[in-house]
């Protein structure tokens, strides 16, 4: 042929060493991989926190002094957009040693069906006594429907030390806008007294110097307003 | 379906359901089926951010046929119910249902004529998955608790004892369609 002897080499390519490892070169990225950081969440093992924020499960707070927060007054379950919270209210009675929260109601039944909560916080903005708040718990799978309807016994918040469990009677010479206003700060000796009448298996720890709310959970921005 | 079949309860079978339980849990494969926005929150736990290929389950089997586990992520339309059930029949047993989100579990806030309120009246579910969407976390969550499920599922004789018990406590509780309430 005409041009055998005149051939140059190609301008693309490169030295021999080059070519060694050209099959393996698209790895780089691959191998330099293997040397960074690893970003992955070790889910069940090494939980990343949630933001403050993140509207998880419900919870439903106390007073300082153990008595709910839920006045039974349904204005959740009428905000929810999925009719995910049933709500039924009841007159607290004294006589009858009936007495869940400060005031004239208390939430009887309350239940969130979190097959149907799309967590969106409605029913937060919409509660009166910031008695709804939500926590950053979020893992709630189960195996069946009836489960995941929260009752009322799973949604109250835990008795905190210096809280006595409802029902006892209020704390004496306080009406219902004074736990509003922050002036209940723990159980009294009275109540204690009262509930050792009635239950005799309950003892109230030391008043926590802590303000009102539930700490650990329901860190909503201005959870502490009354 | 093999040997399992053939062994007497006891000792034997409970051994082999555990190793069984076991080769199965480590390695479900999913079939790549998304309805609707939980399935972006699905297509996340699969991004090395959460890496679902930890629990053996990074092949989303493209087809029906070769996946263990349904994972309904989004509303089932009306429309959608039959091309659903189709899916989760022409996938080979033992199989698996995770019903991700609200609107899969029981309509959610979609309470209309146009969405199954649940896909449980199509299929079986085996885990229930709140949220809306749930976070990628949730899903996992879900998985971990449905790998405890796979690890306790019963063989041979077994099984026989524990489906005909299933099927007798279904046969007491209500119908889905008769509940009120929270569960309607």
């Amino acid at each position: 042929m005409a041009d055998n002897g005149n051939r140059r080499p190609d301008p693309d390519k490169g030295g021999s060493f080059k070519d060694l490892f050209a099959p393996v070169a698209g790895f780089g990225v691959t191998f330099a991989t293997m040397f960074r950081k690893v970003q992955t969440e070790e889910y069940p093992e090494q939980k990343r926190p949630t933001q403050l924020r993140f509207h998880g499960r419900h919870q439903l707070n106390r007073h300082p002094d153990g008595l709910e927060k839920c006045v039974g007054c349904e204005l959740c379950a009428w905000a929810c957009p999925a009719d995910a919270i049933l709500v039924e209210g009841a007159n607290n009675d004294d006589a009858a040693g009936e007495r869940f929260s400060p005031g004239e109601r208390y939430g009887r039944v309350y239940q969130i069906n979190y097959l149907r909560c799309i967590f969106c916080g409605l029913c937060i903005e919409a509660c009166p006594t910031r008695a709804l708040t939500m926590t950053n718990e979020y893992e709630l799978a189960d195996d069946n429907r009836a489960d995941l309807i929260f009752t009322k016994d799973q949604l109250l918040a835990p008795v905190l030390s210096g809280m006595l469990p409802a029902p006892h009677p209020m704390v004496e010479g306080m009406d219902e806008r004074d736990y509003y206003l922050g002036k209940v700060t723990g159980a009294t000796p009275a109540q204690q007294e009262w509930v050792e009448r009635h239950d005799g298996d309950t003892t109230v720890d030391e008043p926590d110097t802590l303000p009102v709310e539930h700490q650990e959970a329901g860190q909503h921005a201005g959870e502490g307003r009354p | 379906m093999g040997i399992e079949e053939k062994l007497p309860a006891g000792f034997l079978l409970t051994t082999v359901e555990k190793v069984a339980g076991y080769m199965r849990k480590s390695s479900v494969w999913p079939a790549t089926f998304g309805l609707a926005c939980c399935a972006i929150e699905m297509m996340a736990v699969g991004t090395p951010d959460y890496d679902i290929a930890r629990f053996g389950m990074e092949r989303f089997s493209a087809t029906p046929r070769q996946a263990d586990l349904m994972i309904v992520a989004g509303r089932v339309s009306q429309k959608m119910a039959p091309v659903v059930r189709q899916v989760y029949d022409q996938m080979p047993e033992p199989k698996w249902v995770i019903s991700m989100g609200v609107c899969a579990s029981s309509g959610g806030m979609f309470n209309n004529y146009a969405i199954v309120q649940g896909v449980d009246h199509v299929i079986p579910v085996d885990i229930y998955l709140p949220g809306c969407p749930p976070r990628p976390e949730m899903l996992l969550n879900a998985i971990l608790e449905l790998h405890q499920h796979i690890q306790d599922s019963k063989l041979g004789v077994n099984r026989v004892e524990a489906a005909r018990a299933a099927e007798r406590a279904a046969l007491e509780a209500t119908p889905t369609h008769q509940m009120k309430g929270l569960l309607a």
